[in-house]
């Protein structure tokens, strides 16, 4: 299912620091013309269909069309990413639609706590940095051969 | 505005790149989870006067397994004794494990699963009566950690919104070990070997896909977990569809190859996996067994895996077979079974499954339960979704077909093929499992190499980690680095080759591109020299034909093997010819070489062991069935660098807990 960008809408992320299909796509698929300053998709039967592309592009200008082996045309599945949710809006092929809204996150972005202040204190023990914190206790077999 | 209708590759590659020498005490080869949870737990440990760095092939917010999301967390013990969690990997992976790193795995991964809550990945929950609550909505319920109740849809597994799953996990990753420490977008190709001390890691080397610049990386101690290998069978798909790979397509066995090339052994390379999914769009079916308690029905229409013949088969694979869970290599055993005695295809019954569901449930949480089944496919496999979409299909009208896939190598789902790895220093974990590193400790998840460390689908011998178990070991791998890096405070590494030496062993296929590519009219036609996109299809047809792909039903024989160790051969020397004209391209270049390592490792670890260990995975014709007696044990290998040879042998399995 490989992406495409529609012309009319990539302007090559113009306004931004970084081109952000080509930042993002886990296979470096996404790269950028620096001549019409447009977007494409280099090596379309590698694409996983991840979406993240279409998810991250901020003039969503990129779609996916179902790979040409097996899918027929007419539909298509589409993202709207929140900071809190998606929504997907699924077309099919006889014209009809749903869509389904499922939360993505219960932080505000950004905000993971990464415990940076936090400080091992046994480097011989088996255990994890914020499993010392609370105490764990590394459980052993119950029983042996 | 003809856009693509052009020569692939924007970023042209030159003859002589630039060289950037990096020197730190820790380094981090991949980007996924077990990488991230090394980030995350690394600094934590570190002293400030040591250094790490982190170096992902792509943006670390959307790398690896995880990058498109998942619908469910498939290991979080909870309520369950670790015990149990050996039981289970042992039985589904037909006796012969590593029970020391899966009981290990156990008392840890719940750590993660609390993180990933803690950090905003939403949790589904059980409310007082019962009744499922997304992760949302369930958040009024507390957290796991404090003791609300997950909605598991097996022993194991827990439902989540995981949409943005690795992007938060990505983030506290980023933020514990700081920006600065991050390098993306470099391809890792080759581990170097210390100059002064032998089978000591010393370095690893890498190009930007970005920049005509090469990165030569010194370091005390390394991790290498860049996933297991895809697209390396011809996939059900050969069209644009090669991309929809069920496992990562971007997944090139480099964590195996450039492990094996410095001498760590490998362990049980034989097992594969060949996940039974939706037939074409490779979509989740666990949720459809589990969640909504549907049935595969053989062409007939009949639920074949109650019938008498089905029962007789699994028989013959006591204890495994008979066990109340079907280990995965039989269940799709039993559907190739089907399917060779003309009762194909495999239907998943949807209809009915959603059909039986709606008689308990009102209008509401029937609509609640369609966004259910949606959401499996939109969170992890959307291409599925689109699918559905384009055939007009309702899983409430219309079955769905379900399809083995083709095979894939990995060690953190229902598969375990991998690096053997040291398992920790308990009492309890025979000596034969535990590396004694060059001064005389151990340290857990280290390979047989000094100082290489791996996590995630690099370690072998204990599948079923999933993406909560490889966060998890791979934050175990980071404590024992630091360890590891504290030990040998004075190891200055050294590396054997000049960087000149480097750059023309990673700038070959471009300078070969360069030396030839004008002799001919089509960029891609030259005697000179071959392309990764053609290599990559030799290797796929060799394995489909002779390697028990799906050409064969997944069977080989010692004939057909020793065809396909011909052909691999001359693959590896014609890759001294393959060529690379930009940089997107020079990285296809490694990633078929790598492939092509993997593969001769899966293929040399299965002409080894002569019986059929996982039936339904794959079938040697001249050995069927199971041998007990003479195949009870690990099949380890070793490619001696030296000497370029390679060595496959048998290692004890040792059991250490017992059956209930």
């Amino acid at each position: 299912m490989p992406s495409f960008v529609i012309t009319e809408k990539c302007d090559g992320c113009k306004g931004g620091d970084k081109t952000a299909c080509m930042y993002i796509c886990p296979n470096d698929l996404m790269v950028l013309d620096p001549n019409t300053m447009k977007a494409y998709n280099q090596e379309p039967d590698q694409c996983w269909e991840c979406f993240s592309c279409v998810k991250i592009c901020p003039t969503q200008a990129i779609e996916v069309r179902g790979y040409s082996d097996f899918v027929p045309l007419g539909s298509s599945i589409y993202p709207m990413m929140g900071t809190e949710d998606v929504m997907w809006t699924c077309k099919f092929r006889d014209g009809s639609i749903k869509r389904f809204k499922f939360p993505i996150r219960t932080t505000p972005e950004g905000s993971a706590n990464a415990y940076q202040a936090l400080k091992g204190g046994d480097i011989e023990s088996n255990l994890l940095s914020t499993e010392e914190t609370d105490g764990y206790q590394i459980p052993v077999p119950q029983a042996t051969v | 505005m003809a856009i693509p209708n052009k020569p692939l590759g924007e970023i042209k590659a030159v003859r002589d790149p630039e060289v950037i020498e990096k020197e730190v005490d820790i380094l981090i080869v991949g980007g996924g989870m077990a990488a991230c949870g090394a980030a995350f737990e690394v600094k934590k440990w570190m002293s400030d006067d040591q250094s790490v760095l982190v170096v992902d092939k792509a943006a670390m917010d959307r790398s690896g397994a995880v990058a498109q999301g998942l619908s469910a967390i498939n290991t979080y013990l909870g309520e369950n004794l670790p015990d149990d969690y050996v039981r289970m990997v042992r039985n589904d992976l037909m006796g012969i494990v590593r029970e020391d790193l899966i009981f290990d795995l156990g008392c840890h991964v719940d750590d993660s699963v609390h993180l990933f809550e803690e950090w905003g990945l939403p949790v589904w929950k059980k409310n007082e009566e019962g009744k499922n609550l997304d992760g949302k909505k369930g958040q009024k319920m507390g957290t796991l950690k404090s003791g609300a109740k997950p909605v598991r849809t097996g022993k194991w597994q827990i439902m989540i919104n995981g949409e943005s799953y690795k992007r938060i996990v990505s983030e506290a990753a980023k933020l514990a070990i700081g920006e600065d420490n991050i390098l993306e977008r470099v391809f890792i190709v080759d581990l170097l070997l210390d100059k002064n001390n032998d089978n000591q890691i010393a370095g690893a080397v890498g190009f930007s896909v970005r920049e005509n610049k090469i990165y030569i990386i010194k370091c005390k101690t390394m991790m290498v977990a860049c996933g297991g290998a895809v697209n390396i069978y011809q996939p059900r798909s050969v069209g644009e569809g090669k991309g929809r790979a069920w496992y990562p397509v971007w997944n090139a066995g480099s964590t195996y190859t450039m492990c094996m090339k410095v001498g760590a052994e490998l362990t049980m390379m034989e097992n594969r996996f060949t996940p039974a999914r939706f037939k074409d769009g490779y979509g989740p079916v666990g949720a459809w067994f589990l969640l909504f308690k549907a049935k595969a029905l053989n062409g007939l229409g009949e639920s074949y895996v109650a019938s008498d013949a089905a029962k007789a088969e699994l028989e013959k694979y006591a204890p495994y077979g008979t066990a109340a869970i079907t280990p995965t290599c039989l269940r799709n055993h039993l559907m190739l079974f089907e399917m060779k005695e003309g009762r194909g295809p495999i239907m998943m019954d949807t209809v009915s499954a959603l059909a039986e569901l709606g008689k308990s449930l009102d209008k509401k949480e029937l609509k609640h339960l369609e966004s259910e089944a949606w959401e499996d496919f939109l969170d992890m496999t959307c291409g599925q979704a689109n699918l559905w979409c384009a055939t007009n299909t309702l899983p409430e009208k219309k079955n769905s077909e379900v399809m083995p896939t083709e095979p894939y190598l990995l060690g953190s789902h229902s598969g375990c093929c991998g690096l053997w790895t040291s398992g920790p220093d308990y009492d309890w974990v025979p000596d034969s499992y535990k590396i004694k590193a060059d001064n005389g400790k151990i340290y857990n998840r280290m390979t047989t190499v000094n100082g290489l460390f791996t996590a995630g689908d690099g370690v072998g011998g204990s599948g079923h980690k999933f993406s909560s178990g490889s966060h998890a070991e791979g934050r175990m791998a980071a404590k024992q680095m630091v360890r590891f890096a504290n030990d040998h405070a004075d190891f200055k590494p050294e590396i054997a080759q000049s960087s000149s030496d480097l750059v023309d062993m990673l700038y070959k296929p471009v300078r070969t591109f360069l030396d030839n590519c004008e002799y001919t009219t089509a960029v891609d036609i030259n005697p000179n020299y071959v392309k990764p996109a053609g290599m990559a299809l030799r290797l796929m047809k060799a394995t489909h034909e002779y390697g028990a792909g799906t050409a064969t039903f997944y069977q080989t024989t010692s004939k057909s093997l020793e065809i396909v160790m011909e052909l691999l051969q001359v693959m590896r020397e014609d890759c001294k010819k393959l060529a690379a004209g930009d940089l997107h391209e020079l990285m296809r270049a490694w990633e078929i070489n790598h492939r092509i390592w993997t593969v001769e490792a899966h293929l040399r670890h299965i002409q080894f062991r002569k019986e059929t260990r996982y039936p339904g995975f794959y079938y040697q014709a001249d050995y069927p069935g199971q041998d007990d007696a003479n195949w009870f044990c690990f099949t380890n290998s070793k490619y001696d660098p030296k000497e370029a040879k390679w060595d496959v042998f048998k290692r004890d399995y040792v059991k250490i807990i017992p059956d209930k």
